[in-house]
């Protein structure tokens, strides 16, 4: 049966010579890893959730009570955290868009015999490997209005790509597009290398156009690994917090984690912070989930 | 067991931490990354010289300051002996009990006589009135204006200016002489403009500014013994005071959403604005000609006068505190018995402290050390300060959130935004039972 195959240790393995036993290397391995996510993970997850329910307070020393679903209610009640996740959903959707089709149109650009592919390639995934806060803090000397490079270059005067509090949030989404487009190309560029090369000549036999091709044949075979790419960066975007909180603090780009984060650590508000942290784990996995369901789809077909 | 397994490891901590401190006479300060805080330690290099204890003052960046010294503190931590914690703080670490209560220090130093009034009753003492002290006024800061005596000087700007407004360019008295001043030099052509001023949201940068315009227009945010906000945060005064920031914001930089202190230190040494606001702790980096270039043509203010002939500042500052959690709390005694000495008081504001002491404050040495010392001097007796109370960091994001969209988007009216911000403070005073 399949629940039974453990595959044995190899009798001429190093481990096996020296008395160990499989039952002794899954125990060195796995229950270590076990612990860990119980400590680090499971228990503060729990233990969190308890919190959600009570006016607990890390600043103070005054007894907690337990307040049942008041923390939910409020927050569900608030107005600007309402708008804060509607932030949050228009940061999503304008940043996953822009690195989908920035990410794969570059990976369909790299996606045949060009000089020197490798190299483009690796340079083109430079600005994913830098740390957020860094891409950050360069990318608003950029927007600057008195010297940044970015409005001299596109001679916009003094543009207030920060300051404006209708053009910030993209132009966060836009340092976002920047840094993870990458991203996106290159899982992309993975999945268009695989699709099979007789498939185009049978459709060039076929005279088939190029617009029919691509929509018949490699989006099709792209889609789900370009599924896998959307779900990351969704989930990422969902919780964005560095880029947005470095680059501006207008009230129009205050994403749903940096409201948790005043909540939490300058307000102190614990057990309400939890509560609102639940909410949010409960939209990322009822997003992801949907996501999933559609992904097993598309590979069904 | 979690409960038991949390114990064992704060008890693991102390205990480390017990055994660092216990070997040698050490005492570790804590405050925010600036200057000042380099002076401290200077100053308390001179405490080691004299007493061969040695004392170090720990920094962290302004922005994490508040995060980092109440994570320490909720953690019962004993890493910091001392910390020079913002005025706003003392509600929160008093009744939290991570401060040593300090009135019997207080009263036989008699420090109510020999500090500025102002220092004790913002930075010492809570509840307000109580003649309960928490902390000793260390260093005394508010807010003032920095201008650009070459641009206000120039014999063609004065002529002009007069021709425009009827009187003579000078720093301004009052406020309206302010926006004049600011609408006078605000010339985006050029690459100039009038002034600039704090709108930071993300800490209490923007409640500072606008509290300078509140405080100087004769309004105030409460009664901080009751707690009433209704008709005081939303008064007449107010929505005028505010209604002036807004007017202000039009005369600054472009990209002036998110500026604080080192925003507007550069609008000077950049060239960017006739006059800046700022605490009085950051002018020194204005005098210094390594730090900016127009050093020898910087001037300074005291905030000026609303239009009743009210005059309040913002209170920035600090009062330094015993952390209840330290293990050497008698080290730390001892430590500030010297730090509050006439002697000491002296010496710290020679080497660039600013004292809270009366006496120094008052003599003419101090008040011609710099060019901003006497608009100081002159200030610490007219400040005011934001609430004190625990829940004060939730009142300070309530009125980022009702307060900055007006002020940098003109969303809604001055009015609305204080009728909401005074329902908000009602709400969070109600549900911490603030309304006996």
């Amino acid at each position: 049966m399949t629940t039974l195959t453990m595959t044995t240790l190899d009798p001429r393995s190093r481990a096996a010579r020296r008395g160990m036993s499989d039952l002794a290397i899954r125990n060195l391995f796995i229950i270590p890893t076990i612990v860990f996510l119980i400590v680090f993970n499971i228990f503060p997850l729990l233990y969190s959730l308890g919190y959600s329910f009570t006016d607990f307070r890390a600043s103070t020393n005054a007894p907690w009570n337990f307040v049942g679903l008041e923390n939910y209610r409020t927050l569900l009640n608030d107005p600007f955290i309402w708008n804060n996740f509607a932030i949050t959903a228009k940061y999503v959707i304008v940043s996953v868009t822009g690195q989908v089709l920035v990410g794969f149109g570059v990976a369909m650009l790299l996606n045949r015999e060009i000089p020197f592919k490798g190299l483009i390639t690796t340079l083109l995934l430079l600005p994913m490997m830098l740390s957020m806060a860094v891409v950050g803090l360069f990318w608003k000397l950029l927007y600057d209005p008195s010297f940044g490079i970015i409005n001299y270059a596109l001679g916009l005067g003094r543009f207030e790509w920060l300051s404006n509090p209708d053009v910030a949030l993209y132009a966060v989404a836009l340092t976002d597009i920047w840094m993870w487009s990458p991203f996106v190309m290159l899982l992309s560029l993975a999945g268009l290398s695989a699709v099979p090369k007789h498939l185009y000549e049978a459709a060039a036999i076929d005279r088939a156009g190029p617009l029919y091709t691509f929509f018949r044949i490699t989006l099709p075979l792209v889609a789900p690994i370009l599924m896998i790419a959307i779900i990351f960066r969704t989930m990422e975007a969902f919780k964005t917090f560095d880029l947005a909180y470095i680059l501006t603090s207008q009230p129009t780009t205050e994403v749903i984690s940096i409201r948790l984060y005043k909540m939490a650590f300058q307000e102190w508000q614990t057990g309400m912070s939890c509560a609102l942290a639940y909410i949010m784990l409960v939209m990322v996995i009822a997003i992801t989930n949907i996501y999933v369901k559609y992904l097993n789809k598309v590979k069904e077909r | 067991m979690a409960q038991g397994f949390l114990k064992g490891l704060i008890a693991g901590a102390s205990l480390l931490g017990f055994v660092g401190s216990a070997t040698a006479q050490e005492l570790t300060i804590f405050w925010a990354e600036w200057d000042p805080a380099n002076y401290l330690q200077e100053l308390a290099n001179e405490y080691e010289a004299e007493t061969g204890v040695k004392v170090t003052v720990e920094t962290t960046p302004w922005a994490d300051f508040q995060t980092k010294a109440f994570t320490e503190f909720n953690a019962r931590g004993s890493a910091y002996d001392m910390v020079v914690g913002d005025s706003q703080w003392i509600g929160a670490a008093s009744e939290a009990g991570h401060y040593v209560d300090l009135t019997d220090f207080f009263n036989k130093h008699k420090l109510n006589e020999t500090m500025a009034p102002a220092t004790v009753k913002y930075y010492a003492e809570y509840p307000s009135n109580s003649g309960k002290y928490w902390s000793i006024p260390a260093e005394g800061d508010a807010v003032g204006w920095s201008y650009r005596k070459d641009w206000f000087e120039d014999p063609k700007e004065m002529e002009a200016f007069k021709a425009k407004y009827g009187y003579d360019l000078a720093p301004p008295q009052t406020w309206a002489q302010m926006r004049d001043i600011a609408e006078f030099f605000h010339r985006p052509d050029q690459g100039r403009y009038g002034i600039a001023i704090y709108t930071d949201n993300s800490y209490d940068g923007l409640v500072m500014g606008v509290e300078n315009a509140i405080f100087s227009y004769g309004g105030e945010l409460g009664d901080y013994t009751t707690y009433k906000v209704d008709g005081i945060i939303n008064s007449p005064e107010n929505v005028k005071a505010l209604e002036m920031y807004r007017e202000l914001y039009g005369f600054t930089p472009p990209g002036w959403a998110k500026a604080f202190f080192v925003e507007n230190n550069q609008a000077i040494t950049e060239n960017l604005a006739a006059m800046s606001m700022n605490y009085f702790a950051f002018f020194p980096a204005l005098v210094n000609e390594a730090s900016n270039p127009n050093a020898k043509s910087t001037g300074f203010f005291a905030n000026p006068a609303g239009p009743t002939g009210a005059q309040f500042a913002a209170l920035g500052g600090q009062g330094i505190s015993i952390v209840s959690y330290s293990e050497n709390q008698e080290e730390a005694f001892k430590f500030l018995e010297w730090f509050v000495k006439d002697s000491t008081q002296k010496r710290w504001a020679e080497l660039g402290g600013y004292t809270c002491n009366k006496a120094v404050l008052e003599s003419a040495e101090f008040q011609n050390a710099t060019p901003y010392n006497k608009a100081f001097y002159e200030t610490m007796f007219k400040v005011k300060d934001f609430w004190a109370t625990p829940e004060y960091a939730e009142l300070l994001i309530q009125m980022n959130q009702r307060v900055y969209p007006y002020v940098t988007a003109g969303q809604g009216t001055a009015k609305e935004a204080l009728d909401n911000l005074a329902g908000d403070w009602n709400t969070t005073f109600k549900k911490y039972n603030r309304f006996k």
